[in-house]
Order: C-alpha cells, then structure tokens, then sequence
C-alpha cells in the first residue's frame, strides 16, 4: 500500500477537527490557543501534500512555511493577550471571559 | 397783475377754508373759543374771492385761465402710450361770480351761525363742517376737470350728510342725513357713469379737451345717441346733488338741520352745484339730451310748487320752493338758456339765503317752533326780518325792480322764444304757472306768519328782533336782491353788465346734426362769439317774446301775491272750505303727491326685500355651506386622525414590538463566549455548505 493524497488528508482532517474540538471545548485559553495551533498544522499538512501530488513546483512548501512563521508571531501575541486577561481578570477561563457581550 | 397771481389767490382761497376745518376740528375740544379763528378764516376768505372777482372781471374779462399740474401718470398704457391725470384749476368770469357768491354766504353764514347755534355743545364742531364744506365747494367751483369735480362733489354730500346731521340725537335728523347721503348716491352713479364714459373716449378729464375732442367730431362710441347718454348720465349727478324730480325728496328731509345750514348748503350753494354742474358741461349737451333736462327741470319747478303750497313748516315751504326754483334753472338749461340759468342760480343764491336766514330768525325768535300755524302778528315784533323777508319773497316771486324779476323773465322770455323756434309750448306754460304758485305760497308763507293775530300768546311774548350778527346778513342779502347790482335798467337784464359782460356765451361743441335747429352752425356762423345767442334767429326771438314775458311774468307774480293776500290776509275767500272741496288734490299736495309712500313702498320695500332675500340667502345657504365644509372638515380629521392613530401608528408600534421580540429571541446568541460564537460560526458554515454545495 502507498502512502496517497487521501491518507494525508485524512490524517489532516483529523488533526483539524482536534483543533477544532479543543477550541471549542476546552476551558483554558491555553488549550484554546493549543487548538488553534493544531489547526493552522493541519492546514500545512495540506500545503505540504497538494504540492507533492499537484503540480504547483514548491510553492505549497513555501506556503507551510509562512504558515509556520505567522503562527509562531501569532502565539506569541497570543499569549501577551491570554497573560494581560490573566492579569486583569484573574483567569483565564473562557467561559468566564464574556466582556465582549457588553 | 399777472395770471398767476390769479391762480395763487384762488388756491388761498380753496384751501384756507381747510386749513380752518382741520385747525377747528382739531382744537375744538380744548380751545372754546376756536370758533372765531374759523370766521376769521372765512372772512379771510371772502376778501380774497372779492379780490379775485374785481381783478377776473376788470383785467382778465375776456381770458380763460388754466393751471394744471400732473397727478400722476401711467407710462406704457397700449403700445408706449402715455396717460396723465391732472388737476387744475380754470378761472372764467362764471368761476369767478361763483366763488364770489359761496364765499361771501358762506361768511354770513358763519356769522349768523356764531349767534345762531350758542349754547350748541358741539358749536366748534359746527363751525368745522362749514369750513370744510366751504372747501369743498370751492373745488367743485375752481376746478377745470370732471374727476376733480367728482371728488368735490361727494365732498360737498359728506358735508351736508354732516351738517343735516348734526344733531344726531335726533332720530328724525340722522334719518334725513342718510336719506340724503344715500339718495344722492343714487344720482352720483349715473355721473360716474358718465365720467367714464368720457375718459374712455377720450383718456382726459379736462372739460376742455373733451370740448375740443367733441368739436374734432370724435364722439363715444361713435355715436350721437351715446353722446345724449353721456350728458343724461351726467345730468344725472346734477338730479340727485340739486334735488331734481324724482329724486327731490331728500331736500325737504335735509330741513332738520341748523337753518343757517339750510341757508348755506341747501338753498344758495351746494344744491345749486348741480346746475353749476350742467353749466360746465353745457357744449357737449345734444338737443335730445337739453329737451330731458328741460323736462326734469319743468317738472322738478312744478311738483314742488304744489307741495308747497300746503305745508305748514316754515323750513318746508322754502325747501320745497327751492327745489321749484333749481327745477327753473335746469329748464333753462335745457331750453338753452344758458346765461339766465346762471343768472338764477346766482340772484336765488341770495334772495333764497336771506329767506332761510329769515326763517331762521323767526324760529330762533319763537323758540324753536317751526309751525307757521302756530306764528302770526309777528311783524311788528321783528322789523327788520320782516322787511328783509318781504325784499327776498317779492325776488323769489319776480316782481320788477328785484334781481328775481331780472332772471325768472329772462327765463320765461327764453321759454317763449324756445316754444316759438322749437314748438314745445309746455315750457312757457309751465313757467308762469310755476311763477305764479311761487309768488301765491310765498305771500301765503309770509301773511300767516308775520301778519294776522299771534296764535301762541305765550311764545309771541318772548319772541324779539334778532341779535345784529342775525340780522346783519339778512340786511346784505336782501340788499343783493335789489336789480342795481346786476343791471342799470330795472326791467331789462340784457344790456346789463351781468349778463353782456360777466358772463361768458354758451358755445356748442356738439355735431351739429344734433343740435336743435336754431342753435346749428349755419345761424351761428356770422358772429364772432360762436354762440347761438349771438345768431339772428335766437336774437329776433327773443326780442319778440321779451315784451310779452315781461308783462306775463309780472302779471302772474302780481296776481299770485293778490290771491294770497285775499284769501289768507282779507278772508275773503276760506282757504279750508277750498281745501275740503278739492279735497283730493288738497291731500295730495299735502302729503308731497305720495313720493316719500310710494318710494317706500317700491324701491325701499324692493330693496329691503332684495337684502332680506340676500340675508337669507347668506344665513341659510353660504352658512349652510361653509358649515357642511366644516362638519365634513371635521369629520374627514377625526377619521384620518384614527387612521393615524390606528394604522400608521400600529404598523410603526408593531415594527417597534417585533423588533423587540425579535431581539429578545437573538440576544440570547450574542453571550460574548468566544467558543459559542465559533462554534455558531461552524455550524452556520456547515449549514451553508449542505445548501451550497
């Protein structure tokens, strides 16, 4: 058996919906942030193989790469946010975080 | 002496008398003794038309004087044309005499009146009246256009509504003011109509350029028969202002003002403003046109004569008398005796004044009793307005020696000659008869009231001679009733210097297709005047008729006065058993032939009836009307008010309510948890995707 497109979708998918169930669920915003990670992962994952099995020469490759990039300036801003919420709030409980509603 | 020095002294003497109302007016009530500011006026006045008089007549005989000056003007009427009204003044020799005579009565008036009307609580007020109806008639006299004319004219009916009505509190006298202001009216339409006639003819008011236009051969609407209807419409001013039949009523009810008034506007002056008004406008008068004035004039000289003879008022009879003698001076108008007419305007000026004024003593003498039933014996008593009396009454009746002789025969011996030339023998008929009657119910007047026996002991104990400024203008009036100042020669006016060389000729301007046939151009042509009176036919006529005018006229006139003396002095004959056996025609007389009955009963009732239909009409209908359009009004606001309230506001309520229900329901999405929104967010897309896919 050869390792096709599908099974990297496959295993993208499922990397995506991890993601995505975490963000959805988990209290932390850490874990939350976590979620977010494993996503833009599985959208690489993606990159990554369209460009193996496509015939789009290495841009998917630089792509991913970017994405790597972005995502680590994007967890840094992050967690200054998640620390600021932490300091002015006391937690960092989602649930309890809903000043956005006023 | 210059023209203008003319002018200057005639518009002193229009205006001073104005100055005098409104300083009076004005003052009256603070200033008790203004009064005399306004004689002083008045004298001022008179002076000044003496002035003018003496230099017309010894400088200007001949002249004409114009002054004009633009009142306003309209550019670009039709096709760039302009259009002027003016005002102006023209100064004939006939101005000149008018004013002369309204000046000079008008100052004995007002000295008359100072002792007259004392104890009046309204006396400065009455002196104001008089100033401005002085004013106002020396517009009507002074002007040298009909718009002018028209406006002095209604100037003089408000003044004499004024002064007739002057004590308003009497019910009898504020009626006879609006009878006399409204009846006038009725006349005034017909010369207003006829004023527009002319300026649409000829887009001028001048009387002189009307004249010229007329003489061109430019006529209203091209014909004859409106140039007729133009000078009937403006006779027509003259029948209600000189109180002509049928509209002589109101003079007779114009008695209940002060006497002196009755003197001043309702004998010398403002009723003869209508034959004043004639005289203007005598060159554009067609000979159908004079034979209706000549009739109106007839008939208004005869009907009042029999009135009067049976009247008990001392005013009435004069008033009834004056509207006879105004009647002659319109016949002679209409008869085409032009100059005699003004003659008679001028010499009954006078001699009717001091008769006014006389009754005037008389009844200021008997406390205020007008009845002559209830006078008698009264010559001894008051001397002077006896004999003053006795002077007017032998003018007013035509007896030679007296200025009335002079005008009444020149107007029966123009009556003659008329008949001769024309046919139309009513005129000299109905002349002597009326001159007659005038001098039967003059002398009945005078016998029952200042000879015979007192009939109220009472009254006769108190009454006396009359104050000198009462008696005063009697003695100069009846001074001017004596021939000399008219003429040299007691019988004859003709070569006198009033009529040869005061008075201007009549000249015709009209076609002369219309003319009567002794006044056409072919007899005329020869002489240098260019007036009928000058051409042979009218002159050998008049010589013919003159003798036997002269011993007619002084005929009846002797045996009018013989016939009063015996039935009311000697007895010799009993008036009341004569009035019981005509008794009819007695009734009639006695109650004015019915004019005041019949015009209540026809054109009152008409009109009454016409506003109760009016007002009926009003109530009923245009109320009916307006008050449907307001219920409907009404009704239509109170259903689009619930049409507001209902529908629009509950479609705006409901969108309100369901907005907020709705918001309700959506807020409870928006719970400001990051997660619940993403998670909305993924299932939306997922639900998008399932629709889109």
């Amino acid at each position: 058996m050869t390792v096709g497109l599908t099974h990297f979708l496959i295993v993208s998918t499922l990397l995506f919906s991890m993601g995505l169930y975490a963000i959805i669920t988990r209290k932390n915003a850490i874990m939350v942030l976590m979620g977010i990670e494993l996503i833009l992962n599985s959208a690489n994952i993606n990159f990554v193989a369209f460009s193996r099995f496509g015939n789009f020469g290495y841009s998917g490759q630089l792509v991913a790469l970017f994405v790597i990039v972005l995502a680590a300036a994007e967890a840094a801003i992050a967690l200054a946010i998640v620390l600021n919420i932490y300091k002015n709030l006391s937690t960092v409980n989602v649930d309890e975080i809903d000043n956005l509603r006023d | 002496m210059h023209e203008s020095s003319l002018i200057n002294i005639s518009l002193f003497i229009l205006f001073l008398p104005l100055l005098g109302f409104v300083i009076t007016l004005l003052l009256g009530k603070k200033v008790k003794s203004i009064y005399i500011f306004e004689n002083l006026i008045i004298i001022i006045t008179f002076l000044s038309s003496v002035y003018l008089l003496f230099s017309k007549l010894s400088y200007f005989r001949t002249e004409k004087i114009n002054a004009e000056l633009e009142w306003f003007g309209f550019n670009n009427i039709i096709n760039g044309t302009t259009l002027s009204i003016n005002l102006g003044f023209m100064i004939d020799n006939i101005t000149a005499i008018m004013l002369f005579v309204v000046a000079l009565i008008s100052m004995l008036v007002h000295l008359y009146s100072i002792e007259y009307m004392k104890g009046d609580e309204r006396y400065n007020r009455y002196f104001a009246y008089l100033g401005i109806f002085t004013f106002s008639m020396n517009g009507i006299v002074l002007t040298n256009n009909i718009l002018m004319m028209y406006i002095f004219w209604e100037l003089v009916g408000l003044s004499s509504y004024l002064l007739i009505g002057f004590w308003f509190e009497k019910k009898t006298a504020a009626d006879a003011g609006k009878k006399a202001f409204i009846v006038n009216r009725i006349g005034d339409i017909g010369m207003f109509a006829g004023i527009l006639i002319l300026f649409f003819t000829y887009n001028t008011f001048s009387f002189d350029k009307i004249f010229s236009s007329i003489g061109s051969g430019i006529l209203p609407f091209n014909s004859d028969f409106w140039l007729t209807i133009t000078g009937v419409l403006l006779f027509c001013g003259a029948i209600g202002k000189s109180a002509q039949f049928p509209l002589h009523v109101w003079l007779p009810d114009a008695m209940e003002g002060p006497t002196p008034v009755s003197a001043l506007i309702h004998a010398a002056t403002m009723v003869a403003a209508g034959v004043y008004l004639v005289v203007r406008i005598f060159g554009l008068l067609t000979a159908d046109a004079m034979l209706f004035i000549g009739i109106i004039g007839m008939l208004s000289a005869f009907i009042p004569a029999t009135i009067a003879l049976t009247q008990n008022d001392i005013k009435k009879v004069l008033a009834y008398s004056t509207v006879s003698q105004l009647g002659y001076m319109i016949m002679a108008l209409g008869i085409g005796a032009y100059q005699f007419a003004f003659f008679h305007l001028v010499t009954h000026a006078f001699f009717k004044a001091a008769l006014f004024l006389g009754s005037g003593s008389v009844i200021h003498a008997m406390h205020h009793e007008q009845d002559i039933q209830k006078m008698g014996g009264l010559r001894k008593k008051m001397p002077l307005t006896y004999w003053t009396f006795i002077i007017s009454s032998l003018a007013i009746s035509g007896i030679p020696l007296t200025s009335g002789f002079l005008s009444k025969d020149g107007i029966i011996a123009s009556s003659l000659a008329f008949s001769d030339l024309t046919g139309h023998y009513l005129f000299p008929i109905f002349s002597l008869v009326v001159a007659f009657l005038t001098a039967f119910y003059m002398f009945r007047l005078i016998i029952i009231t200042f000879h015979g026996k007192p009939k109220d002991e009472h009254k006769f104990e108190h009454a006396h001679e009359s104050p000198f400024l009462m008696v005063m203008p009697l003695v100069v009036l009846a001074t001017l009733s004596i021939f000399i100042w008219y003429t040299p020669n007691p019988i004859n006016s003709e070569q006198g210097w009033f009529l040869s060389k005061w008075i201007e000729k009549p000249v015709l301007h009209t076609p002369d297709k219309t003319r009567f046939d002794f006044m056409k151009m072919g007899n005329i042509e020869s002489n240098l005047s260019h007036s009928y009176i000058e051409s042979e036919v009218y002159k050998e006529a008049m010589h013919h008729s003159h003798l036997s005018a002269m011993i007619l006229s002084g005929l009846v006139a002797v045996l009018g006065i013989f016939l009063a003396f015996t039935v009311y002095q000697w007895k010799k004959i009993d008036a009341d058993k004569i009035a019981k056996s005509i008794n009819p025609l007695y009734k009639f007389s006695f109650n004015k032939w019915y004019f005041d009955e019949i015009y209540n009963k026809t054109f009152v009732a008409l009109t009454i009836g016409l506003s109760r239909v009016l007002a009926w009409f009003d109530n009923k209908i245009i109320d009916g009307i307006v008050n449907g359009s307001a219920f409907l009004t009404k009704h239509f606001s109170f259903f689009i008010g619930n049409f507001d309230k209902y529908v629009i506001d509950g479609i705006v309520n409901f969108t309100a309510y369901f907005n907020g229900f709705a918001g309700l329901i959506v807020r409870r999405i928006q719970t400001g948890k990051v997660q619940s929104y993403l998670a909305l967010v993924i299932f939306s897309i997922v639900i998008l995707l399932f629709i889109f896919k």
